[in-house]
C-alpha cells in the first residue's frame, strides 16, 4: 500500500504550529531542519501553509520543480549533500505569485496527498510546517498523520 | 484567463479546464443566491464605504491597523464606524479594542454590535466565545455560515464606514466576504504588508486575489518599516527590505503605496491593553504615519462617492 510505505521509513513526526500568524513557524521550522541535518539526521519538511508557502524560499529552492515516481510525488532535495527533503505547494504553482484560493474541501484533499503520497524515504525527523490559524489545514493534517509515529506539536509565539 | 470565481462563468468556461478550483466554481459554490443577496443588500444599505484590510501574511499588523483606522475615522463624531472582525481563529479586535469579556445581545432587529464609543461599533466572533482560551476548530463552511450571519444579522443600523478585519491567507473567510459584500459594495482593500521578502512574496498573492474577484485596491502599508531607538535616535532595519520592500513591489505592480509605519514598542503594548495607539502616543512617528495613511484611505472613499454620485 502507497500510504504504508511513504512514510514507513519516518521514525519521528513533529507538528510546528501557533495558531498566531507571523511569529515564526516557518523560520523554526527551516532552522530546525538545518541543525538537525548538521547533527547528522535524515531531515524531511512538508510545508502544508497552501495560501503562503515560505519554506521553499526560505531554503532558496523557491525555482525547483517537483516529479512524480511510482510511489508517489518525489521531494526536493535541499543542498549539495542533498540532506533536506522539502514538500510544499509552492513547487506546484506556475507563477509564484499566483494566489491559491481555494476552499476548505480542495485544501483538505490536497494535504492528505502530500501526508501519503510523498516518497519520502527513509527519515529521522519528518517537520510539518502549519499556517495560522485552527482550521482546515490543522484538521486535516492531524486526520492524515493519525496512524503515524507523532512525536508532538512545537508552538510557536511571540511576547505580547 | 480565469474568468472570476463569482463570475456566472466560474467553472464553465473555457479557461477553466484543468484548474483545480474548476469543480468547486461549477459547482455554484460561487455566489449566494438570489434571495441571500437580497437580504445582505438590504441589510447593508445603510453601510456608505466598506474596507477590507487583507494581507495574504499573517503577523504583519492587519488586526492592528484596522483598529486604528476604525478609531482614526470615529475620531470625526459625525461618523458612525463599524469595525467587523472575521478572523473565526484568531479574533484579535476584541482585545485591541479593549472589549475582552463582552457578550453580543440580541435585540429585534438583531443582533447588537458591542460598542466602543458611541460612533464605533464592533462585532468579532471572540464575543461569542465561553473564554478566550477557547479554540474555534471549524472546518470552511462553517467558517462561511458565521461570516455570513455576521453581514446579515448583525443589526449595524447607519454606517458611514465598515472595516472588515480579515485572517491571514486567500481561503473561505476571503472568498466568502467578497461574495457576500458583492450584494452592495466594497470601496476597496488596504493591503498590509511588513517590508521583508517572506512577507512580499503573501502579499503579490493577496493582490493577485483581489485582480482576480475585482476587488479594487485602495494600496498597501508597509508596516514595522524601521525601527528608531528613543535614546540614540539611530534607524535599524529590524525586517531589512531585502528586495525593495513594499514601495518596489508597489512600483512594481502599479499599487499604491499608502505608508510606510515604523516600529514603536508602545503600539503593541497599546494592543494589548485594548487602548488606542493613536491616543496614547500622539507624538510618536507612527502615529504621524498611520494619521497620514487613514487621510488617505478617507479621501478614496470620498472621490469614489463622490463619482457614483456623478454617474446616478
Amino acid at each position: 500500500l502507497a500510504e504504508r510505505t511513504n512514510l514507513a521509513g519516518v521514525r519521528h513526526i513533529l507538528l510546528v504550529l501557533s495558531g498566531k500568524g507571523g511569529v515564526g513557524k516557518s523560520t523554526l521550522s527551516t532552522e530546525l531542519a538545518l541543525a538537525l541535518r548538521d547533527a547528522g539526521k535524515r531531515v524531511g519538511i512538508l510545508d502544508v501553509d497552501l495560501c503562503g508557502p515560505s519554506i521553499p524560499r526560505m531554503l532558496r529552492v523557491q525555482d525547483s520543480a517537483v516529479h512524480q515516481c511510482d510511489s508517489g510525488w518525489v521531494p526536493v532535495f535541499v543542498g549539495q549533500d542533498k540532506a533536506i527533503a522539502l514538500m510544499s505547494i509552492g513547487f506546484l504553482l506556475e507563477r509564484p505569485d499566483d494566489a491559491v484560493v481555494w476552499r476548505g474541501p480542495k485544501k483538505n484533499a490536497l494535504i492528505k496527498q502530500f501526508v501519503t503520497d510523498v516518497a519520502w524515504g527513509d527519515l529521522d525527523f519528518l517537520i510539518v510546517d502549519t499556517p495560522p490559524g485552527t482550521s482546515d489545514e490543522h484538521i486535516s493534517t492531524v486526520e492524515a498523520l493519525r496512524p503515524y509515529p507523532l512525536l508532538g506539536a512545537i508552538l510557536v509565539t511571540t511576547p505580547q | 484567463e480565469c474568468p472570476g470565481t463569482d463570475s456566472a462563468q466560474a467553472g464553465r468556461a473555457a479557461a477553466c479546464q484543468g484548474c483545480p478550483n474548476q469543480g468547486l466554481c461549477a459547482a455554484g459554490a460561487a455566489g449566494p443566491d438570489p434571495a441571500e443577496a437580497a437580504e445582505l443588500r438590504a441589510r447593508l444599505r445603510a453601510v456608505r464605504h466598506t474596507v477590507l484590510v487583507l494581507s495574504g501574511k499573517g503577523g504583519v499588523g492587519k488586526s492592528t491597523f484596522s483598529a486604528l483606522l476604525a478609531h482614526g475615522l470615529a475620531a470625526d463624531e459625525t461618523k458612525q464606524v463599524a469595525l467587523l472582525d472575521i478572523d473565526i481563529c484568531g479574533p484579535s479586535i476584541p482585545k485591541m479594542m479593549g472589549l475582552e469579556g463582552e457578550q453580543v445581545h440580541q435585540s429585534g432587529s438583531g443582533w447588537s454590535p458591542v460598542y466602543v464609543e458611541e460612533n464605533l461599533g464592533v462585532m468579532s466572533v471572540g464575543f461569542l466565545l465561553s473564554s478566550p482560551d477557547d479554540a474555534v476548530i471549524w472546518r470552511g463552511p462553517k467558517k462561511n455560515g458565521l461570516i455570513k450571519q455576521f453581514l446579515r444579522d448583525v443589526d449595524w443600523g447607519e454606517v458611514d464606514y465598515l472595516i472588515v478585519d480579515t485572517p491571514p491567507g486567500t481561503s473561505d473567510e476571503h472568498l466568502s466576504i467578497v461574495q457576500y459584500l458583492s450584494a452592495t459594495h466594497i470601496d476597496g482593500a488596504v493591503i498590509v504588508t511588513t517590508p521583508q521578502e517572506v512577507s512580499l512574496q503573501d502579499v503579490r498573492k493577496e493582490i493577485n486575489f483581489c485582480r482576480k474577484v475585482k476587488l479594487p485596491i485602495i494600496g498597501v502599508v508597509e508596516n514595522m518599516s524601521g525601527f528608531v531607538c528613543p535614546k540614540c535616535k539611530n534607524e535599524s532595519q529590524i525586517f531589512p527590505p531585502t528586495t525593495g520592500g513594499a514601495e518596489k513591489m508597489c512600483q512594481n505592480l502599479n499599487v499604491s503605496l499608502l505608508g510606510k509605519v515604523p516600529l514603536d514598542p508602545q503600539i503593541g503594548k497599546s494592543c494589548d491593553r485594548g487602548q488606542s495607539f493613536l491616543a496614547e502616543a500622539p507624538e510618536s512617528p507612527a502615529t504621524l504615519s498611520y494619521r497620514n495613511i487613514i487621510q488617505r484611505i478617507q479621501e478614496y472613499c470620498e472621490q469614489h462617492h463622490m463619482q457614483e454620485e456623478k454617474t446616478i
